[in-house]
């Protein structure tokens, strides 16, 4: 019976990201983006791994889309911005996209034919986690944090308004 | 103290030294430096000569070696033997004369030192080609002597019509060259050697006659001496050639360089006699170019090219005598028409320069009276040439008839076309002398020629007259069995022949006892006419085989045809990026598309195996 | 409460599925802000095959590399945006096919 909450969550995930991808209004894909990323936290929680889940939803969820909402608030798109992206959506832009992205799916399926078995019921807990993360993978550790340096200082460099001095371009 | 090497030294070292100084010499040093390092170059070819005559011996002089690879070492060396002193004592005698007789000529001319330059240069060449030791050298000489020709033939070379036939004099000569380089190169490679005797010794012991190898090699020595002895089918440099001043013709065109041709084929007779079907062509090439030149002539109304294709006439005897197996025929009459030739031209020079350059017979007559030197030296010269009795071209001519018809087989027929060549060469030959000596004067002449002019011709006219009685010393250079019977009923055939044609050329010519002038007019006359005066139409010939193709060839290479596919090239991969460049638009969601699909093709190629 | 024994080819045809919505999505939409939402959605969807995996081993490795691609997708995120903002300031629009100034 436990197993019935795999199948919600993966289906309320699948149907947000749908929808999320389908709208014009930036906010409210942003919003059902976010639901997305709840429903799979519990999928997450629900394998065993409950490190992942949480980080799931306090740094994915959390953190990333909270930066989203803050960009799409300062642009400030409007009512103008959502007719617009009602335009683009219409007619015959789905074709293509549609027919790529199905063949990959197909493609994806088939690869996993002789895939079996079924996830261990153990949970993995966050004491392993960090056991294995200042282990084995130590080093990737710190190209992380050295990754996520350069990307700091990029996007304040990025996000810069630009004062323009009299005589230069 | 050996005076061989001394004889090419002295007109090689006037030649440098007129070289060095450029023009900048006087002329009368220039002249007395051109004229007397020939002379000298004579004085020691008598003296050589006079050693020759009284001891009979060989002499062989090595210089040095001039390059040794691998056991091929040919040196500059000399050979001087009976042959040797013949060809050496033509060529300084005549040349010296001649030499005398150009100071006045060009006195006037602004590029006298050039021209002895030049002169000299060619006398060196033409002495190396004749003492030469081995082939190599006699090569050297060769080709020396085809540059001066084409230096002296485009002597005035602000008239570009005088540089296009030194060009063609230069481009059908190296025709014959590079058969000639062939035949080097092959006797080089079968026989190991280039030097004269030992190499026809080689031959003999390696090759039976009639071999292929023996063939070939003298067939590709047998070309280039064709082109440079102006014979069919490389001859139609020679009348054109005339463009160079009237002495270089007498020397070059005359004398000596188209005899060198005719010196070839004597020197290596050896290997011709292994190649009896090459010796058979010889003749019959003689024949052919006798009869063609003949005709030619009596068509003709320029007095050098008169005299240019009895040159041609002339050698075709002296292959036809060479083809027949009479080698020191052959050189008697070569020595004779160098005699009786270049007075001939001089003569006709003295012509040229005593009425200011005019060339056409038609527009001379009546200079009997008022040029006499000239006059008695084209009769002596002209009976010389068409073989009158007790001249020296009748004994150097009776002898190659002799010969000929005493060959088996195709004997009799050389002989009755060497017979008929005769009767032309009376008829035109006084065609020329009734033409331009006697009837009205329609040019005066306004000056008479010098001591330098008429010397040189005077001495000229003897020499045409008494050099017939000369006894050859070529006993030992030629293989014996040239001896032949006494055979009357030829040599009064001989004596006839020629007597029959002065009386045709005086019916036709002098006072016009006879007119043929209707035959002339008539359609097949006319053309007939036309025909005889283009020699041939083999110019036209050879413009249309050769020229027109070639030219056409360069000017549709002119168009870098090659270049079109390294251009189609580049033209294709420019193609190609425009075309590709569609698919750079510039948008992300284009990039992003392409890019799945060729990542579900390639899955799909990687899945393909997959159950 | 413990883990559940789920069938792996459920969960990895999951993944296959948000990933192609995630690619659907990217091939689709013209505003930029969405092309980012949908890089988005693929992390997240190949995350999860991630920590699928480790839970079929029972071994911490799945959710460690689940954290590093956590890493990415915030960097990634914080220069696209900063990006997304000087788009804005410059092209006036957030339409990727206007900005094809690299086409040729």
């Amino acid at each position: 019976m436990m197993e019935v909450l795999f199948y919600i969550a993966g289906f309320v995930a699948l149907t947000a990201t749908i929808a999320a991808l389908t709208r014009a209004n930036a906010a409210h894909a942003l919003i059902y983006l976010i639901v997305s990323l709840l429903a799979v936290a519990v999928l997450f929680f629900l394998m065993g791994a409950p490190f992942a889940a949480a980080l799931e939803i306090v740094i994915y969820a959390g953190a990333i889309m909270v930066l989203f909402v803050f960009v799409i608030m300062m642009l400030n798109l409007g009512d103008a911005g959502v007719s617009r992206e009602q335009q683009l959506l219409a007619g015959r832009i789905w074709i293509l996209p549609g027919i790529m992205a199905g063949l990959l799916l197909l493609e994806l399926l088939l690869a996993m034919d002789n895939a079996s078995g079924a996830t261990s019921g153990n949970v993995v807990a966050p004491k392993a986690v960090g056991i294995t993360l200042f282990g084995p993978y130590l080093l990737a550790v710190e190209i992380a944090s050295m990754l996520l340096l350069s990307a700091l200082v990029g996007a304040y460099h990025l996000g810069r308004r630009f004062i323009v001095r009299r005589g230069e371009h | 103290m050996n005076l061989i090497p001394l004889i090419p030294f002295f007109p090689l070292a006037s030649a440098a030294l007129l070289l060095l100084t450029t023009g900048r010499m006087p002329r009368g040093i220039a002249a007395v430096l051109g004229a007397g390092s020939v002379g000298l170059s004579a004085l020691c070819v008598a003296l050589t000569a006079q050693q020759f005559l009284a001891t009979g011996e060989i002499q062989q002089i090595t210089l040095w070696t001039w390059m040794a690879i691998d056991g091929f070492t040919p040196g500059i060396a000399f050979y001087v033997d009976g042959l040797t002193v013949v060809m050496m004592s033509v060529i300084t005698g005549v040349g010296f004369l001649i030499h005398l007789y150009s100071i006045e000529f060009m006195w006037e001319d602004e590029s006298l030192c050039r021209y002895f330059t030049y002169m000299n240069l060619f006398v060196a060449a033409m002495l190396l080609l004749v003492m030469a030791d081995n082939l190599l050298l006699l090569y050297l000489g060769w080709e020396g002597v085809g540059v001066c020709s084409y230096l002296l033939v485009g002597f005035w070379y602000r008239d570009p019509a005088n540089g296009a036939a030194a060009r063609k004099a230069f481009v059908v000569t190296r025709i014959g060259d590079t058969a000639m380089a062939l035949g080097l190169f092959l006797l080089l490679a079968e026989l190991g050697t280039l030097d004269i005797q030992p190499l026809m010794a080689q031959a003999a012991n390696q090759w039976q006659a009639g071999d292929t190898l023996p063939i070939i090699a003298a067939a590709l020595l047998l070309g280039g001496a064709v082109g440079k002895s102006a014979q069919l089918p490389l001859h139609t440099w020679l009348p054109d050639a005339m463009a160079g001043p009237t002495p270089v013709s007498a020397l070059i065109h005359a004398a000596t360089m188209v005899t060198a041709g005719v010196y070839l084929i004597a020197r290596t007779y050896g290997l011709f006699l292994l190649a009896p079907p090459v010796l058979e062509a010889v003749a019959w090439i003689g024949l052919a170019t006798l009869l063609l030149a003949a005709f030619t002539a009596m068509a003709q109304h320029d007095i050098k090219r008169i005299l240019a294709y009895s040159t041609i006439s002339q050698i075709g005897y002296m292959f036809l005598a060479l083809g027949v197996g009479a080698f020191a025929s052959g050189i008697f009459h070569l020595m004779t028409h160098a005699f009786f030739k270049a007075l001939l031209f001089l003569a006709a020079g003295a012509v040229i320069h005593c009425l200011h350059h005019e060339h056409n017979i038609f527009r001379m007559g009546g200079l009997r009276s008022r040029l006499p030197v000239v006059f008695a030296s084209f009769l002596i010269g002209s009976a010389a040439l068409a073989a009158l009795p007790f001249t020296s071209g009748f004994y150097s001519k009776d002898a190659i008839l002799l010969s000929a018809w005493e060959l088996e087989g195709i004997g009799p027929w050389l002989w009755a076309g060497g017979l008929l060549g005769a009767l032309l060469t009376s008829i035109y030959s006084f065609r020329l002398v009734f033409i331009v000596f006697f009837g009205e004067t329609q040019t005066e002449p306004d000056k008479q020629p010098g001591w330098k002019m008429a010397a040189p011709l005077l001495l000229l006219c003897v020499l045409s007259l008494i050099g017939g009685w000369f006894a050859l010393p070529l006993a030992g250079v030629f293989p014996a069995g040239e001896g032949h019977g006494v055979n009357h009923t030829i040599e009064v055939i001989s004596i006839g022949t020629p007597l029959l044609g002065l009386l045709i050329a005086y019916l036709l010519f002098l006072g016009r006892q006879v007119s043929i002038s209707s035959l002339v007019e008539s359609p097949t006359g006319a053309r007939l006419k036309d025909f005889w005066f283009s020699g041939w139409r083999i110019d036209s010939l050879y413009d249309a085989l050769w020229v027109r193709p070639y030219c056409a060839v360069a000017q549709w290479w002119q168009n870098e045809p090659v270049d079109k596919f390294y251009n189609a090239v580049v033209s294709l991969s420019q193609w190609a990026h425009r075309r590709l460049l569609v698919t750079q638009s510039g948008e992300l969601r284009w990039y992003a598309t392409t890019m799945v699909m060729a990542l579900v093709l390639m899955l799909a190629f990687m899945l393909r195996n997959a159950p | 409460m413990g883990g559940l024994q789920i069938p792996m080819e459920h969960v990895l045809a999951l993944a296959g599925l948000l990933f192609s919505c995630g690619l659907m999505g990217l091939m689709l939409r013209r505003n930029i802000i969405f092309m980012l939402m949908s890089l988005e959605v693929m992390l997240n969807a190949a995350a999860l095959a991630f920590v699928a995996a480790g839970a079929y081993w029972g071994q911490a490795d799945g959710q460690v590399i689940f954290l590093l691609i956590l890493t990415v997708a915030a960097a990634e995120v914080a220069v696209g945006l900063g990006l997304v903002l000087q788009i804005q300031r410059r092209f006036k629009t957030l339409d990727m096919d206007q900005a094809n100034r690299l086409q040729g």
